[in-house]
Order: C-alpha cells, then structure tokens, then sequence
C-alpha cells in the first residue's frame, strides 16, 4: 500500500531556476574578481597595456619611427600565416600568459623564468632601432626590453660555451604545418649575444608587446637581417657548436648563420644593395651593418663575409 | 546556344568592364590606403598576379569552346589575352617606376643577374609581337598558319609565368604551385588532343605531304 507523505518542501522554498543560474554568474564574477585582483600583471597583461615608465637609451637612433600600425599588421611570423597581414589576424593563435623561458646548456645556473621575473630582471628600456628584412624593406620600431646580457650573466655561462640557440614557441594544434622545420630556432655567437645593442624585446611603442610581434618575449639584433629576431622564446641554449638555424635548413645557399645587413652580399636571387622604408616612396641605401658598423663591426674583423653570409 | 551579333556585343561589353574590375579595385585601394603597409609591394604583386591568371584565363577558351560546343567564345579570346597583356604591362610599370624609380642602371642589373626577373622580363618581351599582331589586318597578313603559330607562344610564356612567380617566392611555394598544377592542366590538355590527332591520323594511314616526320599543323577555326 503506498503512502502518499506530504511534500515536506514548500513550493516558496524552492529556489527559482533564474536564481539558480544566477548564483554560477555570481560565483565565476566575483572568482574573476579575485584573481584579477591577486594576479594584476600576469593575467592582464595584454597588447596595448602601457608598460610604465622607461628608461631612454643612448643605443636609440633618432629615424621617424613607422607607425604603429604598419609595425603591428605587416609581420612575417610564418607560425601564424606565411601573408604578411595573416600573424595580426591569426592572434589568438598563440596565448602569450602564462609563459616561461627556459635557459639551459653550458651554464652554471639553468633556470626556467617566469614572465613577470623577466620583466623585473632588468630596468626596461626604450630602444628606436632599424629593422632590416632580407626581403628588401625596412622599418624603425621603438622596442621596449632590456640587453640579452643581463639575462646571461644571471645564468653564468660556462667557458665553453660559444653560442646561444634561440628557440620559439610552437604548437602543432594551432600553428602553421610544414614550410619551415618547427620549432623555429635562431642562433648567435656568445660575443654577439653578450652585444649591449643585443636586446630581449617585452613591448613596442611603451606598450605590451603584440602577439604578432612575438609577444611575449622575442629577441632582437638590429645589425642582423629581421629574421634573426626570433619570437615567443621559450628556450636559450648556450652550447659549443654552432646551431643549425630553421632558415639555414631551408635554405643553405640563401641564409647564412651570420645573416649580418650587408649591401655588398647579394641574397642569390634579389639585390641586397637598397630597401624601401615603409611608409616611403622611394628606395634607401642600405647600410653596412644596418648603420651599427661603429659598434659592431670590430667583431668581425678578418672575416670573409661573403662566406661567412 | 550561339548569341546573336547585339547579343555577343552585349556580353563582350560586360566582359570589358569586368576585366577592368581588378585595376579599378587597386587603384581604389591606393586611393583609400586599404593595400597595407607596403602598397608598393602589394600592386607589384597584385598586377603580376593578374597577369598570370588573364593568361591562364586565355588559355581555358579553348578546352571550354571543345567540350561545351560554345564556339562563339573563341570571339572574347582576343580581349581576354590583350587584358593578360595590359595588366603584364602594368606589373613591369609598377616596377620600373614605383619599385625602382626609372633606376636605369639598377634594373638592366636585375634583369641580366636575377633568374626570376629575366624570366619575368623575357615573357613579357614575347607578349608582345603577340599583343602587336591582334587585330584582324594582321592574321590576314600572316595567314592563319602562321599566325597560329605565333601565337602558341603563350604556351611557353604561361610557364615562364609561372617560373617567375615560383622564384620570387621566398619558400611559401603554395600559391605559385597553384598556378603551376593549372597551367600543366591546360598544356597537358593540348598535348593529349596532339597525341590522339596523331594516333587518329596513324590509323587512318594518312601520310603527311612531308613525309612521316613532318608536323602535323591544326588549321586555325574561328567559327
């Protein structure tokens, strides 16, 4: 025999549905809140965000710089696309928070830093370099970093140690197949690496470094071809052989190691003797070592450097 | 289905303005600085892109007019290669002006060192007879015969197209070997429609006048 008890919920007890749903939104609102308030850097650190006050440098050339928005949609940043337009359009592809930078190889100290540590490592500085692309155009950005050499001598590189290998991030899910060997990797010699013009860019204009510029931390040899500035590093290995570059691998004939501005050294299929700033009509000469042949030059001395391209 | 005289001027009309479309949406661009950061770059290679596919469009005429049976589109050939032409012309001004500005000495020296604009250069030169020689005046001149056979070059200047933008690329090959599949495509049709006129021929012990090694020659049909 059933019993039928009475309900011993009354109706007006029972929370509504819309109330019901509303205490999610409540619970991730204020779980946003919060974080926001314990992580304000990490978590929003996004393009555009100014990044405070910078220390000016005496390594700034006084050139117009391009626009913004010409430094921030023309990109080669072939992860993201190979059309120069594609790497602003492609953004979300890549999530610059959170990171880490691993510094690994001969070094006396191999650590793993974090975002913030690297932007609280050394005092940021604005630096307003050329930038030349083998392709033949160049621009003038205002990088916002600090030199790779603060970061070395933190790690302690060994004697033996004679070069860095730079490598990018890269995710297979997201990013670009084939074209190039992936992970995209660069390489300096240690004096070029040690070099004060040799910087780890963190921003732009005064402002968190866009993805399509390799957010969020990118290297950057102004005296070397743009291709050479890898971006969205995640490691730094310090070895003793010289690094088999992604370019090197795909092109042998056309990118040497060293990839020095040289208007002298043709690429074998174009002219390497002008360029065409953008935002220009009509073509520049291109400079000995981007126009750092003061600075840099000395480091090459006795070299052939049309073997040595 | 063949139009009628009004009618076949009619759609030659919409097929002007149509292939005029590009160039007035560059020239737009231009005006409206919608083409990048680095218009110059940009209208090189738009125009020479065009170029490319106005030859590659000249080239479908006819594989289409074959196997649809619309002969009457051989008549739109003649505009669609003088566009092919025009916008070759437009890619090589763009160079020599906006690209090099009138650098007499810079570009003699990118034509005879860089591959990939003597090729470039090269195509171009040969589009031209066959620009000059478009009109009907100058197929009565030559004769159908020869005239044809002037105007195979487009064969060879499509590939050299296709060279040209193979070379520039620096290692994203996928568009140029887009235009290179296509190309192949249509050469190889031709080839294959040689080869069976041949073998039909063969079969039907037809002896050439010239003997067995003389060529076999396709009189021109224009209607």
């Amino acid at each position: 025999m059933l019993i039928r008890r009475p309900i011993d919920i009354l109706p007006s007890e029972i929370t509504s549905s819309e109330l019901y749903h509303d205490r999610r939104r409540f619970l991730t609102q204020s779980t946003a809140l919060a974080l926001a308030a314990a992580l304000p850097a990490s978590l929003a650190r996004a393009a555009g965000q100014s990044l405070g006050p910078l220390t000016k440098s005496p390594y700034s050339i006084g050139e117009t710089p391009t626009p913004y928005k010409a430094v921030t949609t023309y990109n080669n940043f072939y992860e993201l696309g190979t059309d120069k337009a594609d790497p602003a359009e492609n953004t979300r592809r890549l999530k610059p928070a959170p990171w880490t930078l691993r510094v690994e190889g001969l070094v006396n100290k191999p650590r793993t830093f974090g975002i913030d540590e690297l932007l609280k490592l050394a005092p940021l500085e604005e630096r307003i370099y050329r930038m030349r692309c083998v392709e033949g155009w160049s621009m003038v950005i205002p990088w916002v970093g600090f030199p790779l050499a603060s970061l070395l001598k933190l790690v302690e590189p060994q004697g033996s140690a004679k070069y860095v290998e730079f490598v990018s991030h890269y995710d297979k899910s997201t990013m670009t197949h084939g074209v190039l060997d992936w992970p995209y990797n660069e390489g300096l010699r240690i004096d070029e690496a040690r070099h004060p013009l040799t910087l780890l860019a963190v921003g732009l204009y005064g402002e968190v470094l866009p993805v399509q510029n390799g957010a969020p931390i990118r290297l950057v040899v102004p005296w070397k071809y743009g291709f050479k500035g890898a971006k969205s590093l995640v490691t730094l290995r310090l070895t003793d052989k010289q690094p088999l570059t992604a370019w090197m691998k795909a092109g042998p004939s056309e990118y040497g190691f060293y990839s020095n501005v040289n208007p002298e050294v043709d690429h074998p299929r174009w002219s390497q003797a002008t360029e065409r700033r953008i935002g220009e009509f009509s073509k520049r000469k291109t400079l000995m070592f981007n126009g750092y042949a003061d600075q840099v030059a000395s480091m090459y001395t006795g070299m052939d450097l049309r073997r040595f391209f | 289905m063949t139009p009628t005289n009004p009618q076949l001027g009619a759609i030659k009309t919409a097929l002007f303005v149509l292939c005029l479309l590009p160039a007035f949406l560059l020239w737009r661009g231009l005006e409206m600085d919608t083409l990048g950061a680095n218009p110059i770059e940009a209208l090189t290679r738009a125009t020479g892109e065009w170029t490319l596919r106005f030859l590659l469009i000249t080239l479908c005429v006819t594989p289409l007019r074959k196997y649809s049976g619309w002969h009457w589109l051989v008549r739109l050939r003649r505009m669609l290669g003088l566009f092919a032409f025009a916008y070759g012309v437009t890619h090589l001004l763009t160079y020599v002006w906006l690209d090099q500005f009138f650098d007499w000495h810079a570009i003699a020296k990118d034509i005879l060192k860089r591959p990939f604009i003597t090729v470039g250069f090269a195509a171009l030169v040969l589009m031209t007879p066959l620009a000059a020689t478009s009109f009907n005046a100058a197929i009565r001149r030559l004769g159908g015969r020869r005239w044809q056979a002037l105007h195979r070059a487009i064969y060879p200047i499509a590939v050299m197209g296709c060279v040209h933008f193979w070379w520039l690329v620096k290692k994203d090959i996928t568009q140029p070997l887009i235009y290179a599949a296509i190309t192949a495509v249509l050469l190889g049709l031709r080839a294959w429609w040689r080869e069976q006129e041949r073998r039909k021929q063969l079969a039907g012990g037809y002896q050439p006048a010239h003997g067995p090694t003389g060529k076999v020659i396709r009189i021109f049909q224009s209607h």
